[in-house]
């Protein structure tokens, strides 16, 4: 597992989810900005998926491949899904359902990491 | 808007995320676990294809957000409810039956006790916009 990239993807979506907590917390909507940093983190998780499939094929640990695989395709869903539906929303609330998107995808890579190193 | 839009709307926005989110991977989880491993523990995988099934339900139903789809979305809740309390005490009782984890086995516990909070503030959101 390609740890740089783990660290960098959870880095950002961390702080895209602050960045949403902030937004609702003003009683805004998502903006941009947000969701350039949403693509960014979207691109990693992409990259990841390349990376997760082609280390997975030349490990030589008994990773779950079934399951790691899941969650690299999995978590590519999350933000584009948790952007659309916010979108559609006129409240802060719309933000707020972001900050959860954001914050599914740590739990994603650290499950991710489970796998990999158990 | 009519009234039962409001489900969709407001708090509920991120309610409905947390019901999707937990749908898609229950429905992952068990589809994977019934694929390759259904004989190591049935009954165990099946209640998880159970609880996918109404993750399910309750998402697209609280997301439609008409008067019948609010109804269809307490039916689910309740069941989840009823599911997350009594597998979690049966998984406690006959943990043989149990040797991997499902979505709803000891009151969630393995998803941060949310599957746990999530039917109770579902049926709290229902009642708050009906």
């Amino acid at each position: 597992m390609f740890e740089p990239l783990t660290w960098t993807i959870t880095g950002l979506a961390l702080v895209a989810m602050v960045f949403a907590i902030v937004l609702a917390a003003l009683d805004r909507r998502i903006n941009w900005w947000l969701l350039g940093v949403l693509g960014v983190v979207e691109v990693g998780l992409l990259a990841q998926l390349v990376v997760g499939i082609v280390q997975l094929a030349s490990t030589e640990r008994d990773v779950s491949g079934v399951f790691f695989v899941g969650y690299l395709i999995g978590g590519l869903i999350v933000l584009p899904l948790g952007a659309l539906w916010a979108l559609a929303e006129s409240s802060r609330w719309g933000a707020g359902a972001l900050a959860f998107a954001c914050f599914v995808i740590p739990v994603v890579e650290l499950r991710m990491y489970e796998i990999w190193t158990v | 808007m009519t009234d039962a839009e409001a489900t969709r709307h407001g708090p509920g926005r991120i309610l409905i995320l947390v019901y999707g989110v937990f749908a898609l991977s229950a429905t992952a989880r068990a589809g994977v676990q019934i694929a390759t491993e259904f004989s190591e523990a049935p009954i165990a995988y099946a209640l998880s294809a159970v609880a996918a099934v109404i993750y399910c339900a309750a998402t697209f139903a609280l997301a439609r957000a008409t008067k019948l789809s609010r109804q269809v979305a307490t039916v689910a809740i309740v069941i989840e409810l009823v599911g997350v309390v009594g597998i979690g005490a049966f998984s406690y009782a006959v943990p043989e039956d149990f040797p991997d984890a499902t979505v709803w086995s000891h009151f969630g516990q393995g998803y941060g006790f949310v599957p746990l909070v999530l039917p109770v503030l579902g049926l709290l959101w229902l009642r708050r916009t009906a």
